[in-house]
């Protein structure tokens, strides 16, 4: 392997780190938009939204979250690692 | 038989030039032109004085003159050296190496005959 | 009564085995193979220090009065988790750079090191906490009186109180054996995070298994149990949008600026990374903790008589049930969750108290400072020791006075609100470089005051605050009713009191930082708190010139100990090059030291200790630093400075290495006048002695006098020669000489170089040797010059070829656009050595002397050089061997 072809491929993966930063960035601002969901649901009587529908909401979401951040925290070590191994 | 001189000088014309003068003087006079063995040469011959000249092939006169002086008897041989280089330092190396009397080229045929009669009878 | 007294035991025992816990982790740091001590997991795991008793037994009676509101309380720290790069990550970053040992510290740091700002911080931090401290201590009672109570069995008399007093020593017991075990906050306590690791999975498992009993125990499954949610009193969303919404925010908010919560997360973090992992990592130990709380809650309230305190439905729920196991279990959970709260905010508490209230009154009134007087370490221990107590003991006589009535349960809330209030500060401070010391003051301070007013005092009832008070504002005012100011009535009380709280608080901050001009030492911690990711090194300081090292290391030793002192001394001296153990107190050594200091006693007390010792205060630096307007002018000024100083040594090397090359030239300067002294002097010697032969000699024959006057007469020729020569190669180095440059063939250049060059001598005398054929080439370039070298090679082979019949060949050739031509004579050539120094001026060579004066190839080569071409030995060609090589089109080197 001569040396641009590596360089480039390096820098492809920093541009792929700074976007996967990107998104660990939105990660609490998706989780706020949806947690605010329940803001738009009604108090009034009669046309409530039912508990069990609420906690099956939040905790989908909350779960999501927690799924995208475990992925998104992974794959930041994972870039790391990975561009120290494609040195090789 | 008048005391012998011997000239280690490379310059032909010089040789000729200090033969001519020191040979009308009644002295005797040998020549050899090359440092490389100049002090085996002194040591053979024994003359009464040496002139050495300072530039010569092989070896320089200070070393010849430094080497000589350590020679058994040869601490009081008299030594006129010669030089073609004018410099102060040049005069000091000649005192240090072990010079009886330091001249500077171009020299005065009267001045070196003299020196050479100063330096034998002294 | 037999149970009670399992109870009594395993409570003990547990306590026990997190001594034991604490203990090993301590051991197995020291030994330095605790690696395990500090993994990500474990960072997890004490940051759940959050879910205290509050949340363990609360929340379950929160679920059983609002619905899903308890879960704004672990959303809004799941929010801030996620969002670790935004906050968390320069949270940590400028905690490690900064040795920041507390909430205090790091505000009253990024805003000039104020202590005055840090003791503010403190009390606050301690009005908030106390409280919470109290409830802790009342969870923990109230559920031993929930075991007697099912056990009918009857408490001694004051009970109740000795048991908290008993927990409150407990614990205060715990955190000065392993809060203060070690002075630098560096070497973290990994006794405590342990401990608190393990509590942190025993009440997760609790929990768990109380949920888990409860889902598929008591109730048919999850379909089941969504169906009994539905059809109970908390069967439908009820919760107000702004509610919802404040209280994520202030839950958010608190988990930042709890000081126990900015304890484990930032003082005792070992490394930036554990933070990825915990990033998802703890939202899902939230999570969980919350997945079982509205099942308890809603089976609680089917199950138990109505009136039964749901706040201990997790006790209550199991021991109803008749599973005294799972209730124990339930009852180590709570347990864990109050004492791990406890040591933590006790910790982190003592910490700022000791810091920054009692160690500069200590340094201010102990004569002649730190220097003089006894040993600080020992000071610095014990005063940690009883802030500990102190605060423990306040959180107990909070819990005596007020009763452990109701008023506690909504405390957590309210202190919340109250320790949220540092946020603009701290959040500021991070982000905004033109953050102040008096805007973060007085931010705090209307912040905590409106919150006082308006969450804090209502909240005691009619004690300290008078109804009509609240119903009709102070004197009558009406817009500044408590509860609605400006006359806004009917919000939430906390939502009024945190919007306001925190709207006049951050809009004061901003409005005070805008009008006024920060100190040069808090621009600078403002620019390396706001940058902390561009330069995590740099910090200005101290101009040190007037520090005693002695003074500085007599208070080194105190404070660090006498063998890390004295390593961090020497290591500093090895690195400023100084022999020795006392570094020079340059202003970066004086940062160092500080730092490492602040790390025992804190940012603020550090800075005063070295003030103390170099001399007054830090006017020195503040003059030096006001002369640059801006931080990053600084910056720049000494990247500059450095870059001159830089500069300047290079400057230095150059004139080193200009004057050596002088030398040397001088040197050769000396050698070739003493050369060039030789040879005019050795032919006027010659022309001297004969001519004072001629005129002092009487009878000399005429063949004498013909043969003296030639001689006079070729050393006459010689001087010439030689000074002609002389002459030629000063104008050739010099590049004075004007080329006159024609075109010509070098055929025609040969033969009069060989013509030339062999006049005088027989024609037998060299033989050339060449081949016409390639001669015709023409030539464009000064033709004389380039002859005058053809001339002096084909001399020199005539001089010194010692071939018996001397032979010159001379060889053309064009090679890669160049002209070759090379000259090679039949002799024996020249010796190696003698090769290298061949071009040199006055280098003659071999044992015979002929009239050359040793400048022909030193002239040949110089002119070569002008032309464009070069002359060189060629080796291995038998004989000696000169080539000269030239550019085709005759193109020559620029003059």
């Amino acid at each position: 392997m001569n040396e641009r072809p590596k360089r480039v491929f390096l820098e492809r993966q920093n541009y792929r780190r700074r976007r996967l930063i990107d998104f660990i960035r939105m990660v609490p601002v998706f989780g706020a938009i949806l947690w605010a969901v329940p803001l738009l649901w009604s108090t009034e009587e009669g046309r409530q939204v039912a508990t069990s529908d609420a906690i099956v909401f939040i905790f989908f979401v909350w779960f999501a979250l927690v799924g995208v951040g475990c992925v998104l925290a992974r794959a930041l070590r994972d870039g790391n690692d990975g561009s120290a191994r494609t040195q090789d | 038989m008048g005391k012998s001189v011997l000239l280690i000088e490379d310059e032909p014309n010089i040789i000729e030039a200090i033969s001519f003068i020191l040979s009308r003087d009644g002295w005797s006079v040998a020549t050899h032109s090359n440092g490389h063995d100049a002090v085996g040469v002194v040591m053979a011959a024994q003359p009464d004085i040496v002139i050495l000249d300072v530039m010569l092939p092989g070896k320089t006169g200070y070393d010849i003159l430094r080497e000589l002086r350590e020679e058994k008897g040869m601490v009081d041989l008299p030594v006129l050296m010669l030089t073609a280089k004018g410099q102060v330092k040049d005069r000091e190396m000649a005192e240090r190496a072990g010079a009886s009397r330091f001249m500077t080229k171009p020299f005065s045929n009267a001045e070196v005959l003299e020196a050479v009669r100063e330096l034998v009878n002294a | 009564m037999g149970t009670l007294n399992i109870l009594v035991s395993v409570c003990l025992i547990y306590v026990a085995f997190l001594f034991l816990v604490a203990f090993a982790a301590e051991r197995a740091a020291m030994r330095g193979n605790g690696g395990w001590l500090r993994s990500p997991l474990v960072y997890t795991l004490s940051l759940s220090i959050y879910c205290t008793a509050w949340t363990f037994y609360g929340a379950v009676g929160y679920a059983a009065r609002s619905g899903l509101e308890y879960l704004t309380i672990y959303i809004g720290p799941t929010l801030v988790m996620l969002g670790w790069w935004w906050i968390l990550r320069k949270l940590v970053r400028i905690g490690r750079t900064q040795r920041v040992t507390s909430i205090a510290d790091m505000i009253s740091s990024r805003y000039g090191k104020s202590n005055l700002l840090a003791v503010g911080v403190t009390i606050l931090a301690v009005i908030g906490t106390t409280p919470y401290i109290a409830l802790q201590l009342q969870s923990v009672t109230v559920s031993f009186e929930v075991f007697s109570d099912a056990y009918d069995a009857t408490m001694p008399s004051g009970g109740q109180e000795s048991n908290a007093l008993l927990v409150a020593a407990g614990l205060a017991l715990f955190t000065i054996v392993f809060g203060t075990r070690n002075l630098d906050v560096n070497e973290r306590h990994h006794g405590v995070v342990m401990a608190i690791a393990v509590e942190a999975v025993v009440k997760l498992f609790a929990l768990l298994a109380v949920g888990v009993f409860v889902v598929w125990g008591i109730g048919g499954g999850v379909s089941d149990i969504l169906q009994r949610i539905d059809t109970s009193k908390i069967g439908t969303w009820q919760i107000e949008g702004d509610r919802w919404a404040t209280l994520i925010f202030l839950s958010a908010a608190a988990f930042l600026c709890l000081p126990r919560m900015f304890q484990v997360m930032v003082v005792e973090n070992d490394n930036e990374d554990h933070l990825r992992t915990a990033s998802w990592a703890f939202p899902a130990y939230l999570m969980v903790m919350s997945l079982f709380v509205v099942p308890i809650a809603v089976v609680g309230l089917d199950l138990l008589p109505a009136g039964s305190n749901p706040d201990f439905f997790v006790l209550t729920v199991p021991l109803a049930t008749g599973n005294d196991t799972l209730a124990m279990l339930s009852f180590l959970g709570g347990f864990s969750s109050a004492t791990s709260m406890v040591i933590v905010a006790a910790l982190a508490l003592s910490t700022m108290v000791s810091n920054h209230i009692v160690m500069p009154i200590w340094l201010n009134t102990s004569l002649g400072g730190a220097t003089v007087s006894g040993d600080v370490r020992n000071v610095v221990l014990l005063s940690r020791r009883i802030s500990i107590a102190a605060v423990v003991t306040l959180g107990y006589l909070y819990y005596r006075i007020s009763g452990g009535g109701t008023a506690l349960a909504s405390i957590g809330l309210i202190s919340f609100a109250g320790v949220a209030q540092f946020l603009p500060v701290l959040i500021g401070g991070i982000f905004w470089r033109g953050a102040t010391r008096p805007g973060a003051f007085s931010g705090l301070t209307v912040g905590f005051v409106i919150w006082a007013y308006t969450l804090l005092l209502p909240s005691f009832g009619g004690g300290l605050i008078s109804d009509s008070l609240v119903a009709n504002g102070p004197f009558g005012i009406g817009w500044l009713r408590p509860q609605a100011f400006f006359g806004i009535t009917g919000m939430d009380p906390l939502v009024h009191a945190v919007f306001w709280s925190i709207l006049l608080n951050a809009m004061t901050f901003f409005a005070v930082s805008l009008i006024g001009f920060p100190s040069p030492v808090e621009r600078l911690q403002g620019a390396q708190f706001v940058n902390v990711f561009d330069h995590s090194t740099t910090l200005q300081g101290w101009s040190g010139d007037m520090v005693q090292s002695e003074d500085l290391m007599i208070m080194a030793q105190r404070i660090l100990g006498a063998r890390e002192a004295q390593a961090l001394f020497e290591r500093e001296a090895k690195r400023q090059g100084v022999t020795g153990v006392l570094p020079e107190p340059s202003p970066e050594f004086l940062q160092v030291l500080e730092r490492e200091l602040s790390g025992s006693v804190g940012v603020a007390t550090a800075h005063a200790m070295v003030e103390q010792i170099v001399g007054g205060t830090s006017v020195s630096v503040e003059d030096l630093m006001a002369v640059a307007d801006e931080t990053a002018q600084i910056m720049e000024h000494s990247s500059q400075l450095e870059a001159k100083s830089q500069e300047l040594s290079r400057t230095a090397r150059q004139l080193r290495q200009a004057n050596e090359k002088l030398t040397q030239i001088s040197e050769q300067k000396d050698a070739f006048l003493s050369q060039v002294s030789h040879e005019l002097r050795t032919p006027m010697t010659s022309i001297r002695a004969f001519s004072e032969i001629l005129r002092d000699t009487e009878k000399l024959s005429a063949a004498e006098q013909t043969k003296y006057s030639t001689i006079i007469h070729d050393e006459a020729l010689r001087l010439t020669r030689l000074l002609d020569d002389l002459l030629d190669l000063s104008v050739l180095e010099n590049g004075q000489v004007s080329l006159n440059v024609q075109t010509g063939k070098l055929e025609a250049l040969l033969d009069h170089a060989v013509a030339t060059a062999l006049t005088g001598s027989g024609s037998d005398s060299l033989r050339v040797l060449r081949q016409r054929g390639e001669e015709r080439i023409a030539l464009r370039t000064d033709l004389d010059r380039l002859s005058q070298v053809f001339i002096n090679l084909i001399g020199n082979a005539q001089k010194y070829c010692d071939a018996e019949h001397p032979e010159l060949r001379i060889d053309v050739e064009m090679s890669d656009g160049r002209v070759v031509v090379d000259f090679i004579d039949n002799g024996s050539g020249i010796s190696k050595e003698d090769q290298a120094v061949v071009f040199e001026k006055f280098a003659r060579v071999g044992v015979q002397r002929a009239s050359g004066a040793g400048l022909g190839l030193a002239i040949c080569r110089e002119i070569m050089t002008r032309l464009g071409g070069s002359v060189s030995y060629l080796p291995g060609q038998g004989g000696a061997a000169f080539r000269v090589s030239l550019p085709d089109d005759g193109k020559m080197v620029p003059q």
